[in-house]
């Protein structure tokens, strides 16, 4: 944050007013607070994804090409034959279907020969950027316009909750998903295995845990999840339902998610709120722009910023020990004191 | 098929060596102490930007020197965090990643510029001329410089001190040497060198910055360093591979006839699944034993 202001006084900008207006313009108003919902909806996804591959120990930072093929299954649904009230739900099958298998790539290319899969991960985001621009401009190009794809059907897309905001329906899939994360990392056998290994992949040989299967799970729900909000940015959002040349709504979803699960310390209740901070960030961000007149892309600078600070393990326990200086706390323990 | 065609696409893959040559060599000499930066990407893209600005303040010397600087800077602070902070090494890369992501174009949009800056022709790096074509100088450093690092890494004491460093810590700690300030050094060199790969995208080879300059090309220098198993002279051998795909793309998509056979993404993908395919056939290889865990004593 300091940096980030040092940053604009650098460029000449004044700090102060750009701050207020990113706060204001994501969490001052009603409004606000619907975009910076709508912003997380996809972010809590593509957190996920990466969450639950460091629980196993595993960088997975292919998200951002899983989300694209998302997206691209879910507007090809739209080619399909499907009973109307059935779209719905067939469209997200079928994206996290093609998001879990875009996600299996890595894993098995990590555990048949031994990939790292920082690497095969990023390559197969560039495939997956161009394929989706081969998809856009041939197979799945709009008859009507050259610049988009076909649009979502009606039946498939997620209502608005707030008239006049980005803020839909979506937002229940990326909480629900979020809970779901949650139950089976800490209420589920491939959940407890899955962390076990993480944290120590040789006592877990060692206790007898499949580390290969457990990878597979890792990439193989993390794929689900980066699908998932693919299609949901795209069933969700008025007023396109269509991937537009360039894909400018899918573009580092990915690579947010990465920021907003290190900051939600990969828990998936964490990240619930890290991805609203981040969506009023970016909804903040756009305010800023218009009344400060700083890029939006200032906003990434301070995620990086934030994201290379928490990579400092002193810093982390210096912020585990502020979370127990919190007033109740205190003043909990000033009355055990005085029992 | 004409000759002029076959110089153009050598002219092309040498070219298109230089910067994942560049970034490999520096990350071998990095790896080797035992750091992994997987933010080499984010400083070549970083160092695009600031090289390009230094090149048209103060002509190419000056984009060359800031370009460096940048890497070393970045290099820095990704090593302080690595060795003496404890940090962990991939968070803190994807962290440069990040960051380089939004600081560059941020700056584009600062430079007035929707989406791209041009370098002035006065301020690129001149070209050596051939009678079959121009050949950019650093061409000849991506090729000199695999050869004096693999000398300095097998026939010098400092070679030899970072090797202990990156495969027993431990033993060299007890053997007098101090661990986390060779890691360090190893990788601000490595990384200042990822920035002249990145000063050398926009001053010299493509004479723009854009968003997208450094294409996943600090990825495929990790990838490089993969393949070679650490031998610096691999990383030529790599770079060169990589370097024909990538221009075999460019060089296939401007052939008349094979432009309307093709579709242009299917070839853009092209260098990136020959990375993939190339690291999936090689497999596993043997890396320091300590890559990747900061050092601490017990």
């Amino acid at each position: 944050m300091i940096l980030g202001a040092l940053l604009l006084l650098l460029y000449k900008f004044n700090p102060l007013l750009a701050y207020e207006s990113l706060f204001a313009g994501g969490f001052g108003s009603l409004y606000g607070w619907a975009e910076s919902l709508a912003n997380a909806t996809p972010l809590i996804l593509t957190a996920l994804t990466f969450a639950v591959g460091l629980r196993g120990g595993l960088f997975n930072i292919g998200a951002e090409g899983q989300v694209y093929v998302g997206a691209l299954a879910a507007v090809a649904t739209g080619l399909l034959p499907v009973p109307a009230a059935l779209r719905l739900i067939v469209t997200l099958v079928l994206a996290l279907a093609a998001g879990a298998l875009w996600g299996l790539v890595p894993a098995l290319l990590k555990m048949t020969r031994g990939v790292h899969e920082v690497i095969s991960t990023i390559m197969l985001n560039w495939i997956a950027y161009f394929f989706a621009f081969y998809l856009i401009a041939h197979t799945l190009s709009s008859p009507l316009n050259g610049s988009r794809t076909i649009r979502i059907p009606p039946a498939a897309r997620f209502g608005v909750i707030l008239p006049g905001t980005d803020l839909n329906y979506g937002i229940l899939v990326s909480i629900l998903l979020a809970l779901l994360f949650y139950f089976l990392l800490w209420r589920t056998t491939v959940g407890f295995e899955l962390r076990a290994v993480g944290y120590n992949p040789r006592a877990a040989h060692y206790a007898g845990m499949d580390e290969h299967s457990i990878g597979h799970w890792a990439f193989l729900l993390g794929g689900v999840s980066a699908g998932l909000a693919g299609a949901v940015q795209l069933m969700g959002r008025p007023p396109s339902y269509a991937i537009l040349s360039g894909i400018p709504q899918l573009l580092n979803l990915g690579f947010d998610g990465i920021g907003v699960a290190m900051i939600g310390r990969n828990h998936p209740l964490g990240i619930l709120l890290a991805a609203v901070f981040f969506g009023g960030l970016e909804a903040g961000g756009r305010t800023m722009e218009l009344v400060a007149g700083v890029p939006l892309e200032m906003v990434r600078v301070v995620e990086g910023l934030i994201l290379i600070a928490l990579a400092v393990p002193e810093l982390g326990r210096f912020l585990t020990y502020l979370r127990h200086l919190n007033p109740l706390e205190l003043l909990s323990r000033q009355r055990r004191r005085a029992d | 098929m004409s000759s002029a065609y076959l110089w153009g696409l050598l002219f092309f893959s040498l070219h298109a060596m230089v910067p994942i040559t560049l970034a490999a060599v520096g990350e071998v000499i990095g790896e080797t102490a035992g750091l992994f930066n997987i933010g080499l990407e984010g400083i070549m893209l970083t160092a695009a930007l600031t090289g390009a600005l230094g090149a048209t303040q103060g002509g190419w010397p000056l984009g060359l020197l800031v370009g460096l600087a940048t890497g070393l800077l970045i290099g820095l602070i990704f090593g302080l965090i690595s060795t003496y902070a404890k940090g962990d090494q991939l968070i803190v890369g994807i962290g440069v990643n990040l960051f380089a992501l939004g600081f560059v174009a941020f700056g584009l949009t600062l430079l007035g510029s929707p989406g791209f800056y041009i370098v002035p022709a006065a301020s690129r790096l001149p070209k050596i001329h051939t009678a079959v074509g121009n050949l950019s100088p650093l061409v000849l450093v991506a090729v000199i410089l695999p050869f004096l690092v693999y000398w300095l890494l097998n026939y010098t004491q400092l070679g030899l001190k970072l090797k202990a460093v990156g495969e027993q810590p431990a033993a060299a700690d007890v053997a007098g040497l101090r661990v986390n300030a060779l890691r360090l050094g190893a990788t601000a060199c490595g990384a200042a060198l990822a920035g002249l790969a990145g000063a050398y995208l926009s001053i010299d080879w493509l004479g723009s910055v854009t968003k997208e300059i450094s294409a996943g090309r600090g990825f495929i220098a990790l990838a490089t360093v993969v393949f070679a198993g650490l031998n610096p002279l691999l990383t030529l051998l790599g770079g060169i591979i990589f370097g024909f795909f990538d221009s075999l793309a460019t060089w296939v998509a401007n052939i008349p006839g094979v432009k309307e056979a093709v579709p242009w993404q299917m070839i853009s993908m092209l260098p990136y699944v020959v990375t993939l395919l190339v690291v999936a056939v090689i497999g596993r290889v043997h890396f320091p034993s300590a890559l990747g865990k900061p050092y601490s004593r017990e």
